[in-house]
């Protein structure tokens, strides 16, 4: 039996078409074209790949389901997520047949990229091949033979330009070719060993390669054999290899030691000896002493003192841009919620309902939208870095510094992002391809100095820490504080990724062996695209995820909602409004009443009732239970904060961190005992812990969306949460033994 | 005369003889076409992130200077 061969017909579904390729090949423009811009993301089952599906129309009028497969330059696989590649190409179970299997190739690095079609075509999947970038040929001074390709390799071979949308329609009809008659594109495994010792590994192997990957296809299971003995070896991390064919893996991998042989090396070779053989065939340089565009360019970007200084104004410009830029349509944003909510509370009234979708529906819709244009601006620049190939000069310039402390390379610009907010920083670890390193960077990335816990230091210190206090005599207290969080926390996040990577995350240490893509102009569609894909999975995953903590957020501190509690404050405001006549006065005194109506309703709450209970908790940590509120309330997101404390104190939850009357107010609380509620040291407590713990609901949402499980966001609040109590109970102790007060 | 790939000076061209260390790094380098008799080109070295950058059967890549003292190389 073969595969592939009319099933599609039979089973009644559409025709299945995989896209594969090598990183940086334009196969995600390849992809877009054919498809137009509607693609279903969802993910590869068991790792945190996205899996992007969309609809691509034959000349006929067929319709064809296209699969992305994550870019590889192997087939072979030591962990779970490169494993994605065989299983999404071959249709090994958990996932399903593809009935073709598109691959796009770099025209401009042919031989690299024919190692994987060789791998492709032997696994016996009907192929089409794209060769793209075609329009890059003449500047590198190549000229392809694609007939003399197509002739070897025994598949359709097409040339298209992702860029200028050349080849496509040919692209498609021998899609379809290939669909209609699968051998068209099923030519048998390219290079074969004349070995005979080799056959009698690859057939020994094969013996074990289970019936559901193979369906009786002896080829396949020999290149499925093939596989095994270039990806199975006692520490892979991959799944579902039956343990007889890692058995007999290991087995035949031993004897071939103990001759002096290497399987690998005899398969690996062979492939390129096929290629190598060729390639002249396909190949025809023309000779050019000049050095290549991107070679001048490198010379800049990658010189010491020029490169890294134009570097670092590159990040600088991301930075400002996520943290500066972005600021005046968040605020504008901020503003068109805020009408909304008010808006509905005088709609519906000033009820539970009516307060219940005010404060905690649209707030939360607005919390969600408010992230937008940070999460546009890092992704038209992260898009801009990949497509143009700085990406690559950046991991390479920062791979030193970022290996020191168990992070890759890449993860550099989601870290300085999440010094403006962790929550593009988040969805920014997409940018590297293993699933560890991305899961490390969303667990640090939410350590470091974001700008909502600023308002919050910004209140404390001004608060509690006077300017005339200096230190050396001259450095004025509060500035330094301010710096000494950034550092503090700065550290405190490396830490965590040396620890993280060392103990949870341990890896195996992968060798950084990486592609220097040639530099090239951005596909704008492409960036655009990216940008709008990553906001609308941004709003619709992480955004329910939002919206619910929001309203739960609302039951935690408006319920029990009594309406007899109104009764006094309703009374107050009638006579208001009978005795007082002038107007300024009148609105002065309701709103005196409806900021003490708050802190009442406030204190009647679950959350005030919670930090009762749990207060002899906080008060190692020098916190009262109105902090604990403080404290909980800022879940939502750190600068709620300050809204809650001034709506505890009675002042109001629109007080901001400039709020002299907050500030006056927490110098003035008393403890039961008539000492002061606010010692600098408590103030020094409160914002350890605002540094470290994880109050915000939306970062959890991020990480949730990314890592398609409740675990990794779970335990990361349950880490930084520990790591924030121990720090503030440290801090308030150790004060305390040292005689602070 | 055999030394490691990371001696190498920029600009110079030699033929790799060997690579050690685990077998998952050794397949890794081969599947990119870092194989034993293959000539490699140094193109840079990154010295600020520990890497260099090398050309081999037209195409770039780099390894860190670390991994780079595994692979055993000669002149061409």
């Amino acid at each position: 039996m073969s595969f592939g061969d009319s099933r599609t017909a039979a089973a009644g579904r559409l025709a299945r078409v995989a896209i594969a390729g090598n990183p940086n090949t334009g196969k995600t423009t390849v992809f877009n074209r054919l498809t137009g811009s509607r693609a279903k993301v969802g993910n590869y089952p068991g790792v945190t790949v996205d899996r992007e599906v969309g609809m691509l129309a034959l000349a006929d009028g067929r319709k064809v389901e296209m699969i992305d497969v994550p870019g590889t330059y192997s087939l072979s696989a030591r962990s779970r997520e490169e494993q994605i590649a065989i299983q999404a190409i071959c249709g090994l179970p958990p996932l399903d047949a593809p009935d073709a299997v598109l691959l796009v190739i770099d025209s401009t690095q042919l031989v690299r990229n024919l190692y994987l079609a060789l791998q492709v075509i032997e696994t016996e999947m009907p192929v089409v091949l794209a060769l793209n970038m075609s329009d890059a040929l003449e500047a590198n001074g190549l000229v392809l033979d694609r007939a003399a390709l197509e002739r070897e390799l025994g598949v359709p071979v097409v040339t298209v330009s992702g860029k200028t949308g050349e080849g496509f329609d040919e692209l498609r009809s021998a899609l379809a070719r290939v669909l209609d008659q699968p051998n068209v594109g099923r030519p048998g495994a390219r290079w074969r060993t004349e070995d005979p010792i080799l056959q009698s590994d690859l057939n020994a192997v094969a013996k074990h390669v289970p019936a559901a990957w193979h369906h009786g296809n002896e080829s396949r299971a020999r290149a499925l054999a093939a596989w095994a003995l270039l990806s199975i070896d006692e520490r892979d991390e991959l799944a579902d290899a039956p343990s007889e064919l890692r058995a007999a893996v290991l087995s035949r991998r031993k004897f071939a030691a103990a001759a002096g042989r290497e399987i690998d090396g005899e398969i690996i070779r062979g492939r390129y000896g096929w290629i190598d053989a060729r390639a002249p065939l396909f190949v025809k340089e023309r000779a050019s002493g000049e050095l290549s565009v991107t070679d001048r360019i490198d010379r800049v970007l990658l010189h010491p003192i020029i490169g890294f200084t134009l570097f670092l104004l590159a990040m600088g410009v991301v930075f400002q841009s996520l943290f500066t830029w972005a600021e005046p349509v968040m605020g504008a944003i901020d503003g068109i919620f805020a009408t909304l909510e008010a808006g509905t509370l005088s709609a519906l009234g000033h009820g539970w309902v009516g307060d219940l979708i005010a404060r905690g529906l649209v707030r939360g819709i607005g919390v969600v939208f408010v992230f937008l244009p940070q999460i546009l601006l890092l992704f038209f620049f992260l898009g801009l870095m990949e497509d143009t190939g700085y990406m690559a000069r950046v991991a390479f310039m920062m791979d030193r510094l970022m290996k020191s402390i168990g992070l890759h390379g890449r993860a550099f610009v989601p870290m300085i992002s999440g010094f403006a907010c962790a929550v593009p920083a988040i969805l920014a670890t997409r940018t590297m391809e293993r699933q560890r390193d991305r899961l490390l960077t969303m667990l640090v990335v939410p350590l470091m100095t974001c700008s909502a816990r600023l308002p919050v230091y910004t209140l404390v210190i001004a608060a509690l820490f006077s300017t005339d206090t200096k230190v050396f005599g001259f450095l004025p207290v509060p500035g330094l504080m301010m710096v000494a969080m950034y550092v503090f926390s700065t550290v405190i996040a490396l830490v965590a990724g040396a620890v993280l990577g060392r103990t949870l995350l341990r890896a195996q240490n992968v060798p950084l062996i990486l592609e220097m893509p040639p530099y090239r102009v951005p596909h704008w569609p492409s960036v655009l695209r990216m940008m709008w894909t990553k906001s609308q999975s941004f709003v619709t995953e992480a955004g329910k995820v939002i919206v619910v903590c929001s309203i739960a957020m609302w039951f935690f501190l408006r319920f029990p909602w009594s309406a007899d509690d109104a009764l006094p404050f309703e009374r107050e405001r009638t006579q208001l409004v009978a005795t007082v006549d002038d107007e300024g006065e009148r609105e002065i005194a309701l709103a005196a009443v409806g900021r003490r109506e708050e802190a009442a309703r406030l204190e009647q709450s679950l959350a005030a009732t919670v930090g009762r209970a749990i207060e002899p908790a906080l008060a190692p940590l020098g916190f009262d239970w109105k902090l604990g509120i403080g404290v909980m309330g800022a879940f939502v997101a750190r600068e709620v904060f300050i809204g809650t404390m001034g709506a505890v104190y009675g002042i109001g939850s629109d007080a901001d961190a400039e709020s002299t009357a907050l500030r006056d107010r927490m110098r003035a609380e008393k403890r039961p005992d008539g000492s002061p509620a606010y010692t600098p040291l408590v103030g020094l407590s409160v914002m350890v812990f605002f540094a470290l713990a994880c109050q915000c609901m939306s970062t959890l949402a991020a990480v949730k969306r990314e890592t398609h499980t409740w675990r990794w966001p779970l335990f990361l609040f349950a880490y930084m949460t520990v790591v924030a109590y121990v720090a503030s109970f440290v801090v308030y102790q150790g004060g305390r033994l040292l005689g602070a007060t | 005369m055999r030394h490691s790939l990371d001696t190498v000076l920029p600009g110079t061209s030699v033929r790799l003889v060997r690579i050690g260390g685990e077998r998952a790094f050794r397949c890794r380098l081969m599947e990119l076409g870092l194989l034993p008799g293959t000539s490699v080109r140094m193109v840079r070295r990154v010295d600020l992130g520990g890497v260099l950058e090398l050309e081999v059967r037209g195409a770039r890549l780099s390894v860190r200077h670390g991994e780079a003292r595994e692979l055993v190389v000669e002149p061409l």
